[in-house]
Order: structure tokens, then sequence, then C-alpha cells
């Protein structure tokens, strides 16, 4: 239970870091630490070099433009929560945030770190799914930015090639007054969730659907939004039957199975967190602004 | 070739300096090097909680950073609770509520109890049992921990 031998580098700024990204071959970037060091503890990993992003303080941010949020991808779970702009633009972020670990493990998880590392029932990538967050990336030739539908490539694993560094995600607003709600279902507060579900919802002044967005984290490898299903009910009224079928529309997703739950009890639990979110999230909406 | 760097910490108000290899996780750091074998380690990847100190006044898992990410901080830890022979007062109530049997959990939910409740003075109960919810004890049922953590609310709101 102690992490094998490597070489530790702690860069000072942003291009010190992509410089060192683009000489070393194996390396593993260390954010919060809150999922890597335990899967260097247990070796699961064995970098030869670690790249220690503490000290770049130009990644740490919390920056409101127009018609986004920015953040830095080393921004701790603990300032966004305490963040009041969050709280009041984007409070999905705070209600989705108390279910990431424990307060402890918050102080020390970064926003960035949990993108990268992309667990499945994470929440922070099920937040950038339900807002289609735009992920700035830096090497070594420049930046570019990766919506984040094409951001995961596979189980676990973003599609950053080695010298690629995840610098600030951005989180486009939504009207002041939309409605949200992130519900999960965990065996115990503070672990990974069984599954969870988002959504947002803005409504018009008929109190029609005008936009939604609607994503489940946990049913499959990576966050699933039903965005075939979310154009099919712009400009319904939310009723028991739309909110039926979003729970039909959830029975012909793909679910994974593990040796604790099956596909099928995955599914079935990703409709019923749909149908409580999508009717929390109602409640919440108000009127046109 | 053994990775080392120099650190200077100042833990319970001592200050340190010295070499320390940089795989060594803080609570190894602090147990290894330092002899403050007080930093317990149950699972060493960050679901117990034993190993919680407070770096800058903040609690966090000493499992799950590096010894050499602690250079130019404040670290505390059950160590550093008591004021010489006088308990801190949740140690106190620890001690005066049977918070612990074998006791191997109990400097992980001291120094979460004394972060928590320097942030949250007057918590109710579902909010103690939340913020022990990332410590785990397998004695005592978390019953009479809840209680202490409410004696001790109670005696440093009066001070």
């Amino acid at each position: 239970m102690k992490p094998a031998p490597f070489k530790y580098h702690d860069p000072q700024s942003l291009s010190e870091l992509v410089d060192l990204t683009s000489m070393l071959e194996d390396a593993k970037i260390l954010a919060g630490g809150q999922s890597l060091m335990p899967m260097m503890n247990m070796r699961f990993v064995t970098p030869e070099d670690v790249i220690d992003i503490n000290k770049i303080e130009e990644l740490n941010f919390i920056k409101l433009s127009d018609d986004a949020i920015d953040i830095g991808a080393m921004t701790v779970q603990r300032e966004l929560l305490s963040s009041s702009s969050i709280q009041t633009i984007a409070p999905i972020l705070n209600e989705a945030l108390a279910y990431v670990g424990h307060f402890q493990t918050r102080n020390r998880g970064t926003i960035g770190g949990s993108l990268c590392h992309l667990d499945p029932a994470a929440e922070l990538p099920a937040l950038a799914s339900l807002y289609d967050a735009q992920m700035v990336v830096h090497n070594k030739n420049g930046q570019r930015v990766i919506p984040f539908d094409e951001w995961s490539f596979a189980y676990m694993m973003p599609c950053l090639a080695p010298e690629d560094v995840l610098v600030s995600l951005s989180f486009p607003k939504w009207k002041l007054n939309h409605g949200y709600s992130f519900v999960e279902f965990a065996r115990r507060h503070g672990d990974f969730a069984i599954c969870a579900a988002g959504v947002l919802i803005e409504l018009d002044k008929n109190d029609e659907i005008s936009k939604v967005a609607i994503t489940i984290a946990g049913a499959d490898v990576k966050p699933i939004r039903l965005k075939a299903f979310e154009l099919d009910i712009i400009g319904q009224k939310v009723n028991e039957d739309l909110i039926r079928s979003a729970v039909e529309e959830v029975k012909k997703i793909e679910t994974m199975s593990d040796a604790y739950y099956s596909s099928s009890y995955r599914k079935r639990l990703a409709g019923t967190l749909v149908e409580r979110a999508l009717i929390k999230a109602l409640e919440r909406a108000g009127g046109p602004t | 070739m053994v990775d080392q760097r120099n650190i200077d910490v100042n833990v319970n108000g001592k200050s340190y300096s010295g070499a320390v290899e940089t795989r060594f996780s803080l609570a190894d750091f602090l147990r290894e090097n330092l002899g403050l074998t007080g930093t317990h380690l149950g699972c060493e990847h960050g679901v117990c909680g034993a190993c919680t100190v407070l770096v800058d006044g903040e609690a966090i898992r000493a499992c799950l950073m590096l010894g050499v990410q602690a250079n130019g901080k404040h670290i505390t830890t059950i160590e550093g609770l008591a004021d010489g022979n006088n308990l801190h007062p949740v140690q106190e109530a620890f001690w005066k509520n049977h918070g612990l049997q074998c006791g191997y959990c109990t400097p992980g939910f001291l120094t979460t109890l004394v972060a928590f409740l320097r942030e949250n003075p007057d918590p109710n109960e579902e909010e103690i049992r939340e913020a022990i919810s990332g410590n785990i004890c397998r004695c005592t049922g978390y019953q009479n921990i809840v209680a202490a953590a409410k004696a001790a609310a109670e005696v440093l709101r009066a001070k």
C-alpha cells in the first residue's frame, strides 16, 4: 500500500508544465490526489514521473462572464461549494457537489482532476455533460477547446494525449430562474453513486419547455445525455405523460453491469432518478424573465 | 535512485526541516520521519478517515497527500490537540461519553470534528452524522461519537 518509486516534479507555471508533459513519456499529473493517490497506493498505476500541479496558481480560478462561468482545473471542490456566484448562477453545482466524497476529500479534490479521472458515476463529469461544458486543453503547441460530447474516449479515459493538460472548463449560463435538480442513489453517503441524474430546464411564458438538458451518470461507462428526447419535448408542457415518456426513454439506453449491480437494475434506477429530478427541477423552474 | 526533497513544515507548532522521500504520503512522513504515530493508517486509500490531519486548519486525508506537498504548511495532528496535560474539549467529550473503544479510528474522528466544529459551532445531529460520514469506526456504532460531538460543541461554544 505504498506508491512505487517515481520522480517528483512540481512546475510553478503552465508553460513549465506543458514543457514537462511534452518531454516525459510515462507521467501522471497529480491534481488533488483524491483518486490518483489511492490508485498509486494500491499500485494500480505506477508512473515513472509524477507532476504535481498544485503550485500553478493560474489554474485556480472562478471567472464569470456574460454568458459563461469559467472554472480553472485546479479549483478545489470546497471552493466551488462556497462560491456565492455559483450558488446563484448554477445552483445545481452546489447540489451535486454535496454528494462528492466527504468534506475532507472536497478540501483537496479538484474539478479538473475529477474530469480527467472520469469515473463513470462521478458527479462533476455528469455536470459537465449536462452543461455541454467546453474543456480548454493546453499543450506545447497551444490551446484547443474540446466540447464535453467528445471528451470521453473510453471507460475512465478522456481524449487527451500524454502532452495535453486540462486547464479550465467553461459552463454556459442558463436563465437565472431555470429549474434544476441533481439526485443520486448510493448505498452509503459519500460513496460513488450507483446511478445519478441531473436535469436543467427553462420554461417560457406559457409554461412550455424552451430549453432542457437531462443527464444520467453511473448507468454506463460515461454520462448519457438524452439529447434526442430533449429535442422532442421542446415546446411541450410538463405533465405526468411527459414524465412517463422520459422514464420510457431511459429504458432505451445502454447500461453496464458489474459484480454488484446488473444492467437491468441500473436501468430501472436511472428511470426512477430521472423522474425525481424532472419533478424537482420543474418545481424550481420559474416563469419567464 | 531514491527521489528525495528537502521540506520545511510546522507540525503542532514545531518546525521541522529535512529530506523526505517523494513517494511518502504525508501520513508516512509524520509517522516514520517525525515519529508522530498518533496519525493512524487504516485503508490507505481515502475511505476510512483514520489518517485525517489538519493542513493549514483544513481536515484532509494524510494518506492522499504526499509529504513533499506539505512543504511550507502548518499541520496539526492528534498529538497537537491537547494543551499540555489539558485535553482538547473534543477529546474530553469523547472520554466522558465513551466515544471510543479500541481507539484506532479516534485520531481521525477528533481531527475531523475539531475542523468541523470550527466551521459549524452549533450543528444538529444530522449535520454531525454527515460530518463524520467519512470516518469509519468498527466498534462503537457511532451513537456515543455523536453524543461526544454534541457535548464538545456545547463546551466550545461556551468558551
